[in-house]
């Protein structure tokens, strides 16, 4: 079954043509990494699966709403779709516990004892439980990274996307952000949809890779067939020059 | 002070209108002020020129005016003593300096917080009000000081209008009592025994809030 669709979509901010033609889709279960150079457009199309950016013209199905339609509401579909940022979001005038507790008692009207119990297993899953208490600005980027993770992971979503979830993080921190979303990818059944600039995690962890630039999917492979041969030249180029690092 | 001593009663019923007029007002005009920032930072448009029509038509006449209006022209359709009058002016009057505080105070919070709370599943609403605007408020609180000081001091408009306040009384003391420097120097030292601790409040709010940010 598919989680998310994309029919013919195309995206404008003003008169700049952000996604042309996107045909894409994603079933369940699946872990899909988006890869590209900057500017490609793999934010903007990771921002329209949960409605953060609207779509101008086709068809874009997630959990089989269709997001186009004025008359869907999108706080439904956010419920069951989570989104991790590169910059956290976390929410600064609450501790960390009431980050990951706010949402499912507002949304999910959750018990509050057992919201806690849930909230505190998936810091301890994150390796933060000692941080319970502390305000995000205590925090170093990583942990708030791993806490805005236990966040999404507290509606239990079906699909988790991630925006370059590493890409504003001190290098000794993105192992651990890195290692936890592994753990999810390979623990769950849940959709992730991961734009990043990893390609080690992309080897390790993707049923798929996409690549994209000038706001068109140029490639949409299998992981292995990704990484030996790409059949795009932009794409090929694109490995060449990251793995020149 | 024999001034003082013999018309006491006449200042302390004025100071006790005040505080109530301030009271009102002070809370009315938080939640029209808070209102209508919202309404002003809507993306629908026709709500967004409703509250800046709001904002700009009463910050920009004079108290008085507005105050006139109620007592003389409202007051004629719906039933309202001066006092009432007075208040509702000083409400609706504060509520547009307030609203721009406010506005100004969700506008420096990343927008970030929101497209968080958003994504989280919250709604607008419930983003807005647990994440959003309590970081917004405490932004705007230095400027909010003001605006509450302000009111305070604003109140004595009801004076015009026969709203019993402080400035009402003052003015009944100065007439009857023929000592008009004695009667407002009394008036000024009452406004500010209420000034003064609403400053150190907001002085210790602020420094009290950065901590725990």
């Amino acid at each position: 079954m598919s989680m998310i669709e994309f029919k013919d979509v195309e995206k404008y901010y003003g008169d700049f043509h952000a996604l042309k033609d996107i045909n894409l889709t994603i079933d369940a279960g699946e872990t899909v990494v988006l890869i590209g150079p900057s500017g490609s457009g793999k934010s903007t199309l990771i921002r329209t699966v949960n409605g953060l950016e609207e779509i101008q013209e086709g068809q874009l199905l997630v959990d089989g709403f269709d997001l186009h339609d004025p008359k869907t509401d999108m706080n439904k579909i956010r419920k069951n779709v989570g989104m991790v940022f590169q910059h956290f979001n976390l929410y600064n005038n609450k501790t960390v516990l009431e980050n990951i507790m706010l949402a499912p008692r507002l949304v999910l009207k959750r018990d509050e004892e057992e919201n806690k119990q849930l909230a505190m297993a998936l810091l301890e899953r994150v390796g933060l439980a000692d941080k319970a208490n502390n305000r995000p600005s205590a925090l170093s980027g990583g942990q708030k990274q791993r806490v805005a993770i236990a966040r999404s992971l507290a509606m239990k979503p079906k699909c988790l996307l991630f925006d370059e979830p590493t890409s504003a993080l001190d290098p000794e921190m993105i192992g651990d952000v890195l290692r936890v979303m592994k753990e999810i990818a390979e623990d769950s059944d849940m959709t992730m949809l991961v734009v990043t600039h990893e390609m080690g995690f992309a080897k390790a962890v993707a049923d798929r890779v996409i690549f994209m630039a000038d706001g068109q999917i140029l490639e949409d492979s299998s992981t292995e067939q990704f990484f030996q041969e790409p059949s795009n030249e932009r794409a090929k180029k694109f490995l060449s020059q990251v793995a020149n690092h | 002070m024999t001034l003082f001593n013999h018309y006491s009663a006449l200042f302390f019923s004025g100071f006790g209108y005040t505080i109530l007029a301030s009271l009102i007002a002070l809370v009315a005009s938080l939640i029209l002020g808070t209102f209508f920032a919202l309404l002003q930072l809507s993306k629908k448009r026709f709500l967004a020129m409703l509250g800046n029509a709001y904002v700009q038509f009463l910050r920009n006449v004079p108290l008085l005016i507005i105050t006139l209006f109620f007592y003389l022209a409202v007051a004629k359709v719906i039933k309202m003593t001066g006092f009432v009058s007075g208040t509702v002016a000083l409400s609706l009057y504060t509520s547009a300096f307030i609203a721009e505080s406010v506005r100004a105070g969700i506008l420096a919070i990343d927008h970030g917080q929101m497209e968080g709370a958003l994504a989280n599943g919250l709604s607008y609403g419930q983003a807005m009000s647990r994440v959003v605007l309590p970081q917004a408020f405490k932004v705007a609180l230095p400027s909010l000081g003001n605006q509450l000081i302000n009111l305070v001091k604003n109140s004595s408009i009801l004076a015009f209008v026969g709203g019993l306040d402080l400035m009402y009384q003052g003015n009944l003391v100065a007439a009857s009592s023929f000592d008009t420097f004695t009667s407002y120097l009394v008036v000024g030292l009452f406004y500010l025994v209420l000034t003064l601790p609403l400053s150190y409040v907001m002085q210790y709010l602020e420094e009290h809030l950065q901590e725990s940010r």
